[in-house]
């Protein structure tokens, strides 16, 4: 538990990140946050403090130095460790399905939505609510 | 002696639970009202009992009884007695009999606050929440009875998970259970109407209330678990996405779809069948929730310890309860038909799509957390975090916001496009006008992300404010117009416009906040933006049961001092576990964020800076709705209904007998 | 009874499988990519004072354990290693961010299992190895390719199951 308790600093890339371009350092901080770590909870190496997270900060700190792309970088990390370490998941087979599924259903629930008020519309003699509920009135009235 | 006074109680109540949930269901098959009526007594033994067992084992805490396993495992003599009694919550065992209290104490509120509906509406409803109480009983005793002893007794116990020692614990959790067990209520009705056929319009006046008071609960749940995560983990974030997160989110969307659909379905008629499923769905997601967090099927920062008979258990309630529900639901929905004519251009045909929007969000939200389940199920590891949800949520729930304005101003059955589009433009225009020069004002730069977030914040809060204006302009004085704004109104709006603050504080803190990890010597200092931060010294205290580095960092914006800041590091002692405390200083406008980070060999400290423009907005809007939210349930109009029904039971009262 | 009512009742009885399935597993284990993947390359000192690289792995299936002084769990499954050598079984140990006297000296206390000793100092090796905590052993073929990880301490039953078979009857 403890290691998940401590919230604490990157040791290894602090000093170096401090020099760096800030363009260099935007990418360094939005790809530490989209890397998970792997012996902690749920955390991404940027929240953690485990020494493999350090580990982790130190290389892509050092590819981004050496110029790699942030692409490059990731893939060097899921050849090793999978795609575990990608809280963002690749866009093809499987995760195709998880990417689009929110998109799809929101169109087939638009279009059944929209079926519905037509056919509704369509449907005899609306019920007013206030004589529905005399009704149910009545209704309890009538054991 | 405490604990197992506690421990009998338990059983009890076990007892009572069952008898509560089949005496109901046996009376009014045989028409024997006693036992209809033992409903009623049943719900305030259950809560006698359990409340008893819930003193024992705050007791057993305040008095540090270490022979007691779970005191032992979450308490110590030297933690304050606040968080001695907070601790009674701090882990597994204790949190389920915290979640069964509040169970038998929204038992109880059903069966006096609905005395006066029909007695086999009520006995029903106790009934089913009876059978409830009996599934998570069963659980406490069979897997996780918090009352079990040990011996030799140890001389101290390991601590509270110092994580947990923090004034957001005291609230989060009661307040997430609140609302968690409060659906439970909703779900009840919704199995009542299934059962016996009757959903009206009554049906959906009475259940409201409650689906709102649970709603508000959990929404103020949800908020201060997001206050504390940002104070407690000390890495400046304020939600994470984590699958316990996504548990207490998931119901809240569903239970946001359904305190809408309540609406239309009260006020028109329609949607029954769709609105009982969301009321089985925003409970049926509250016991996933519990699964999720207790089971260890999911990684999370949160969870607790996790037994897998615990998970086994967790499921085959889950099953049994939902797959009854469901296939009760499955029998009987087709009977709930409900006629009736619905207009695109109506309140009714926005809230359909408000009800789409949501119920589509919360599937995202559902599909993102299993979808690492999923992928383990065919082979494969896969992790699914911020960037997933970040991209497709605002995606799906931006036009829900667009809706919120438009929908207080187009009425019921059938609104006229033209009219709508005069109500709304000028509000409309402000909206536009203000959310596009917002950014630059306050942050001197341009970014459309923030620039899109204000309009549509403002749009929501503008036409919150204007629903209230158009209803007190309509009287002759500004006074009397303000007193007959319905309590509702007020409640919807003031949600609506918390709405609007809360989508301004996350477009404004997603876009512009900033942070920077440095590494500094005392004396020395480093930048932020605008900010500036010196490191004057750390200094070590000593705590009641830790001890730690305290920093003194003194920040500056543009030269002038605006705060002290005292970020600490702490080593509990008993758990000898590190916590960050992060040191904020705040206002509506900005946060600034300093946490202590590890010292290095020569004396510097590495510090996190984080910048979090309107951070407080999110939180801000969060207790705004749930203030909505209960100025909504006081609304008179329910007690009305209450009197309604109870008018109704009287003249019919002859008839039965 | 319409088809569309039974649609959330089918929808939870998938989700409860699934639960189910997921409750057999453990979801903190990690599987490599690197399985059936020639091992990566490398080339570290030995304390002879010589170099072993990856090619030299070839020939025999070979057992690449990473392991340290410092790491606990290494001492639980370390007399299971011993006994493996002592039966033929060939372990390349893979010293993982560990000193090299603090490791001679911990071998020379608990006995050494390994057949060659390669110092992967700053843990390079391991990153391209996919290593996320110590032990963690691999099992290489004759050609080079890496047919199975085990994390965590090996035991009995995992090299009875898993490993035992992957290696040639002898």
């Amino acid at each position: 538990m403890t290691r998940v308790l401590a919230a604490l600093v990157l040791v290894a890339g602090v000093a170096a990140a401090q020099d760096a371009a800030p363009e260099a350092e935007a990418r360094y901080y939005a790809l530490i946050a989209e890397l998970r770590c792997l012996v902690c909870q749920n955390q991404s190496i940027a929240e953690s403090n485990a020494p493999l997270a350090a580990d982790l900060r130190e290389q892509v700190r050092a590819q981004i130095a050496a110029g790699r792309s942030d692409a490059e970088i990731i893939d060097f990390l899921t050849a090793r460790y999978g795609d575990f370490v990608r809280y963002r998941p690749a866009f093809e087979g499987m995760t195709v399905l998880l990417w689009l599924g929110p998109f799809v259903l929101l169109l087939a629930a638009g279009v059944v939505a929209v079926l519905f008020i037509k056919r509704s519309r369509r449907a005899p003699a609306p019920v007013a609510p206030d004589s529905q509920r005399l009704r149910a009135l009545l209704d309890e009235k009538r054991p | 002696m405490i604990a197992e006074l506690g421990h009998i109680a338990l059983i009890l109540a076990l007892g009572v639970a069952i008898l509560q949930a089949t005496l109901p269901l046996y009376g009014l098959r045989r028409g024997d009202e006693r036992a209809v009526a033992a409903a009623r007594s049943g719900a305030m033994t259950q809560f006698a009992l359990v409340l008893l067992a819930y003193v024992c084992l705050s007791l057993a805490f305040a008095n540090s009884d270490f022979s007691v396993i779970y005191v032992a495992a979450n308490s110590h003599s030297d933690l304050p007695l606040m968080y001695r009694l907070s601790a009674v919550w701090g882990a597994h065992e204790g949190s389920l009999l915290l979640w069964v209290l509040m169970l038998a104490g929204w038992t109880l509120a059903v069966s006096i606050f609905n005395r006066n509906l029909p007695a086999n509406v009520t006995a029903l409803v106790l009934a089913v929440l009876g059978a409830i109480s009996v599934g998570f009983l069963l659980f406490m005793l069979a897997t996780s009875n918090p009352f079990a002893r040990h011996f030799p007794v140890p001389a101290e116990g390991r601590d509270l998970n110092p994580l947990l020692q923090d004034p957001g614990l005291i609230i989060h959790p009661p307040m997430l259970y609140m609302g968690y067990v409060g659906f439970s209520v909703a779900f009840a009705f919704a199995i009542s109407a299934l059962l016996s056929g009757r959903l009206d319009t009554a049906w959906a006046r009475w259940t409201r209330p409650w689906t709102t008071a649970a709603w508000a609960f959990l929404t103020l749940g949800v908020t201060l678990g997001s206050w504390w995560a940002y104070h407690e983990l000390g890495w400046g974030g304020w939600w994470f996405w984590d699958p316990v997160e996504n548990a207490s989110f998931m119901p809240w969307l569903v239970g946001t779809a359904l305190i809408h659909s309540l609406a239309v379905t009260e006020k028109r008629g329609l949607l029954k069948s769709w609105t009982v499923l969301l009321a089985i769905l925003a409970f049926a997601l509250s016991l996933l929730g519990t699964f999720l967090v207790r089971s260890g099927v999911l990684v999370s920062v949160h969870a607790f310890a996790t037994d897998p008979a615990r998970g086994v258990f967790i499921l085959i309630f889950l099953a049994i309860v939902i797959g009854s529900a469901l296939t009760l639901y499955a029998w009987r929905a087709a009977r709930l038909s409900s006629p009736g004519e619905l207009n695109f251009l109506s309140r009714e045909g926005l809230l359909l799509f408000n009800n789409v929007f949501l119920a589509v969000a919360a599937f995202a939200v559902i599909l993102g957390t299993l979808a690492p389940l999923v992928a383990e199920a065919f082979g494969h590891k896969l992790s699914v975090g911020p960037p997933f949800f970040n991209l497709v949520f605002p995606l799906l729930t931006f036009p829900l916001v667009i809706l919120v304005g438009f929908s207080q101003r187009v009425p019921w059955k059938q609104g006229v496009f033209a009219e709508t589009l005069r109500a709304v433009r000028w509000p409309a225009l402000a909206a536009v006008v203000a959310g596009t020069a917002l950014p630059v004002l306050l942050q001197d730069r341009w970014s459309w992300g923030a620039a899109a977030g204000a309009v549509l914040a403002l749009w929501a809060m503008v036409t919150a404010v204007q629903e209230i204006w158009r209803r007190v302009r309509a009287r002759s004085t500004v006074a009397e117009g303000l007193a007959l704004v319905p309590r509702a109104v007020w409640g919807m709006s003031l949600a609506h416009f918390g709405l609007g603050v809360f989508v301004l504080g996350i477009s404004q803190v997603s876009s512009f906040g900033a942070e920077r990890d440095v590494r500094l010597a005392p004396g020395a200092s480093a930048t932020l933006g605008r900010f500036e931060f010196h490191l004057e010294a750390v200094k070590q205290t000593r705590g009641p049961n830790y001890d730690a580095d305290v920093g003194t960092v003194r920040v500056e914006r543009n030269g002038r001092a605006i705060a002290t800041l005292h970020p600490e590091k702490r080593l509990y002692r008993a758990q000898q576990s590190v916590m960050t405390e992060a040191a904020v200083d705040h206002n509506l406008l900005r946060d600034v964020y300093v946490a202590l980070g590890e010292p290095f060999d020569n004396g510097d400290w590495g510090i996190r800076l984080y910048y979090r423009p309107m951070m407080r907005l999110v939180w801000l809007g969060g207790v705004l709705a749930f203030l909505g939210g209960l100025l909504a349930i006081s609304d008179r109009r329910y007690r009305l209904a209450q009197a309604a029904a109870a008018a109704a039971r009287e003249s019919t009262a002859p008839a039965v007998a | 009874m319409k088809v569309r009512f039974l649609v959330p009742a089918g929808a939870l009885a998938a989700l409860v499988v699934l639960f189910a399935l997921g409750l057999t597993r453990d979801p903190s284990k990690i599987p490599s990519p690197l399985i059936g993947k020639p091992a990566p390359a490398f080339n570290l000192p030995t304390p002879e004072g010589g170099r072993l690289d990856v090619d030299s792995l070839r020939g025999q299936v070979v057992l690449v354990n990473f392991w340290a002084s410092w790491c606990t769990p290494c001492l639980e499954e370390h007399p299971l290693l011993m006994e493996l050598a002592r039966s033929g079984v060939k372990i390349v140990g893979m010293n993982y961010k560990n000193d090299l006297p603090a490791a001679q000296q911990w071998l020379a206390r608990h006995g050494n299992p390994f057949s060659v000793i390669a110092q992967d100092q700053d843990g390079r090796v391991g990153l391209d190895w996919g290593v996320y905590g110590v032990p963690e052993t691999f099992v290489v073929d004759a050609s080079g390719v890496i047919r199975h990880k085990h994390v965590g301490p090996l035991t009995r039953a995992a090299w009875q199951a898993e490993i035992a078979p992957l290696l040639p009857s002898s």
